[in-house]
């Protein structure tokens, strides 16, 4: 169970990601360094292993993109698509994300203890989203399945077009998308948001938290909708 | 003899050019229903095509090859800009990407067995790829869509190559759409979505804004896969001459060009008639910006939209293209609009099924209804039984053969051993406006409108 550590500074991207990718099983290590990211694009993307990588420093786009089994830790703020498409496992992040995160993603658990940019969640087909400070606008957008957690605020159309994934929001948002609505918080949901903050290591009381879900009215054609969305 | 004056009745029967029946009809059902129509395939109505060209062969000053003897090549090498592994394929027709959902899954199989006899590709689509489509496709290309509907990195990585769609020419500029009817519970699974909920997919990417963007996102799909795999982006023909260089700028290994004529499973009815470009105007536009960037044969060009006979085939090589995706014509080879279905070998009327969509063969575009009367775009268990995988395959491997050889037979008439060897010289243009879209002297002249 060694470490083993690269310098970005001095071991180009590449190596790394193919590292990952095609020489970590057979080496046995389950803890990985990466110094000096220096915001570089595309780090530890495409990982299908259960290691944990711990980046040390800012990283560009699409950190730990299409994550599997992996926990990747990021010890500073991440640029767009940030665990975009994760299938499974953990991606946390101790600064701050720019737009897309958690975009698309199918399964896992993203935690962003800062602050969230634009259309974060957007897609989301199954995965958790936990959201220390606020989201952008257009977060949730079209979102599937899964569920986010919002400990700020949200900016305008929050939950636009949702269809099954439920947003939790402590602060308001500037406007719900359409067909985007609050709903009484159930037993269940109180449950879902405790263990979602635990996970993330954030405290909040859950019945601080309100319930947004999609009222299903855009499901199917409607010619007297009036293009309202 | 009475000689009584006839008097005949006149009836008026002048159409008027601007409201004509079809108008007429379009306002009448938009005044019952208010919602527009939604339909599948591709535009009906006629515009400049490959049927406008026509191939100077070998005389005197050129020299052809013997038809049936002397060889020639259609060997296609596609994505040798950064690709550590380019696909190589037997022949320069491919088959465009066409979802499961959109399609039965027997049908999937079968242009993957028929592609594989070809030695050709085929494409996924927006849902996902099957089991029986990876099964069955030696060469399977699989689509990056907006929607990312089944997107993962295990089927990534089972890839061949991959293709970030950006836009198709049905629809330039809009997203999938699959009504109620065929999202039945293993599409829904797919696609992560409520079963029967009218799918209308995005019609941008989450996780990307332009060109800058799109060169991070192709560069992470290529440290995903280790740079193995060659990439390609899909735009539907707009402004093509820009996006073929914003695609080449972003780092596609491959630029596929969908023209206005191409065809897909439901979209309104105006986007498909009046959105886009023709597929001739847009090869040429798309061949002047590989060459203006001096990347032709760096970055292949797959031309796709109403791609039809082998001589469509031979023209889009002519005008530069490296490959050309077929998509509608090889649904008409597995027997979409004709009057029978094929089980065993026997034929059964598709009749009534035509009959109850209020259509009949030849005219039907209702693959968004997911009522295929011969099996071919649907998810009904019954109606997708109607499409049996080895007939299909075989239809579907039989067109393609066809293709080939009218291909090989235009290209040795110009006398070349290699198809990729056609040039613009080889052609003329029937019509000014073919000329003038194609770049390509009309026939008889050394006249080109505009130059």
């Amino acid at each position: 169970m060694e470490r083993v550590s690269f310098d970005l500074a001095k071991t180009p991207l590449r190596e790394v990601n193919a590292y990952l990718h095609q020489q970590l099983a057979a080496d046995d290590h389950r803890h990985v360094e990466v110094l000096n990211p220096d915001g570089a694009h595309n780090i530890a993307v495409g990982l299908d292993q259960p290691v944990t990588v711990e980046i040390h420093g800012h990283a560009g786009y699409y950190a730990a993109g299409m994550n599997k089994d992996a926990t990747v830790v990021v010890h500073g703020s991440v640029g767009t698509g940030v665990a975009e498409n994760m299938m499974s496992g953990k991606v946390h992040v101790k600064g701050f994300a720019s737009n897309g995160a958690g975009a698309t993603a199918h399964g896992g658990l993203l935690v962003i203890e800062g602050d969230a940019g634009l259309r974060c969640g957007i897609s989301l087909k199954g995965g958790d989203i936990v959201v220390g400070g606020s989201v952008g606008s257009f977060s949730a957008f079209m979102a599937q399945a899964g569920r986010m957690v919002i400990c700020g605020n949200a900016g305008d159309a929050l939950g636009d077009s949702l269809y099954e994934a439920v947003i939790y929001i402590r602060g308001e948002p500037k406007s719900l998308g359409a067909d985007a609505r609050f709903e009484p918080m159930t037993d269940a949901d109180y449950t879902t948001v405790g263990e979602l903050l635990r996970k993330a290591g954030l405290h909040h009381d859950p019945k601080t938290f309100k319930r947004i879900a999609s009222a299903r009215g855009l499901y199917h054609w409607n010619a007297d909708a009036n293009q309202e969305y | 003899m009475d000689m009584k004056p006839v008097h005949i009745k006149r009836r008026s029967t002048e159409e008027s050019a601007g409201f004509d029946r079809r108008i007429i009809d379009y306002i009448q059902n938009a005044a019952a229903h208010g919602l527009y129509e939604i339909r599948g395939l591709g535009a009906k109505r006629q515009v400049p095509h490959f049927d406008d060209l026509l191939f100077l062969a070998g005389s005197l000053s050129r020299y052809p090859l013997e038809g049936y003897r002397e060889k020639c090549t259609t060997k296609t090498l596609l994505g040798t800009r950064f690709a550590k592994k380019p696909i190589e394929l037997d022949i320069p027709i491919t088959i465009a990407g066409m979802s499961f959902g959109a399609l039965s899954a027997n049908v999937k199989e079968a242009l993957g067995r028929a592609a594989t006899e070809m030695g050709t590709s085929t494409t996924t689509g927006d849902g996902g790829m099957t089991q029986e489509e990876r099964g069955s496709s030696k060469t399977l290309v699989y689509q990056c869509l907006p929607s990312r509907y089944g997107f993962n990195p295990d089927d990534l990585r089972k890839a061949d190559a991959i293709e970030v769609v950006i836009g198709q020419g049905a629809k330039p500029g809009g997203g999938g759409m699959l009504l109620g009817q065929k999202v039945n519970p293993r599409v829904a699974k797919m696609r992560t979505l409520p079963e029967g909920v009218d799918q209308r997919s995005a019609c941008r990417h989450p996780d990307w804004t332009g060109p800058d963007d799109l060169a991070i996102k192709i560069q992470e799909l290529r440290e995903m896969t280790d740079w193995q795999k060659p990439i390609y982006v899909k735009v539907g023909a707009t402004r093509v001459f820009n996006d073929v260089k914003l695609a080449v700028h972003s780092g596609a290994d491959v630029v596929v060009v969908d023209g206005m004529q191409g065809g897909t499973a439901a979209t309104q009815t105006c986007f498909i008639e009046h959105v886009g470009i023709p597929t001739l105007a847009a090869v040429r536009q798309a061949v002047d910006a590989l060459e203006d960037l001096d990347m032709k044969g760096t970055v292949q060009l797959i031309v796709s939209g109403g791609i039809r006979t082998g001589a469509d085939v031979a023209k889009a090589l002519a005008m530069g293209a490296d490959a050309v995706a077929i998509g509608q014509g090889v649904l008409f080879a597995l027997g979409c609009n004709s009057e029978t279905y094929i089980r065993g070998d026997q034929h059964f009327s598709a009749l009534e099924g035509y009959d109850a969509l209020g259509t009949a063969p030849g005219f039907c575009h209702h693959c968004h209804t997911g009522k295929c009367p011969v099996g071919v775009t649907t998810q009904d268990a019954e109606l997708e039984q109607r499409l049996q995988p080895e007939v299909g395959a075989r239809r579907v491997r039989n067109y393609l053969k066809t293709l080939n050889m009218e291909l090989t037979t235009i290209a040795r008439a110009c006398g070349k051993q290699n198809v990729h060897h056609l040039e613009r010289e080889d052609l003329v243009a029937l019509t000014v406006e073919a000329a003038a879209m194609s770049g390509i002297p009309l026939a008889g002249t050394n006249w080109v409108p505009g130059r």
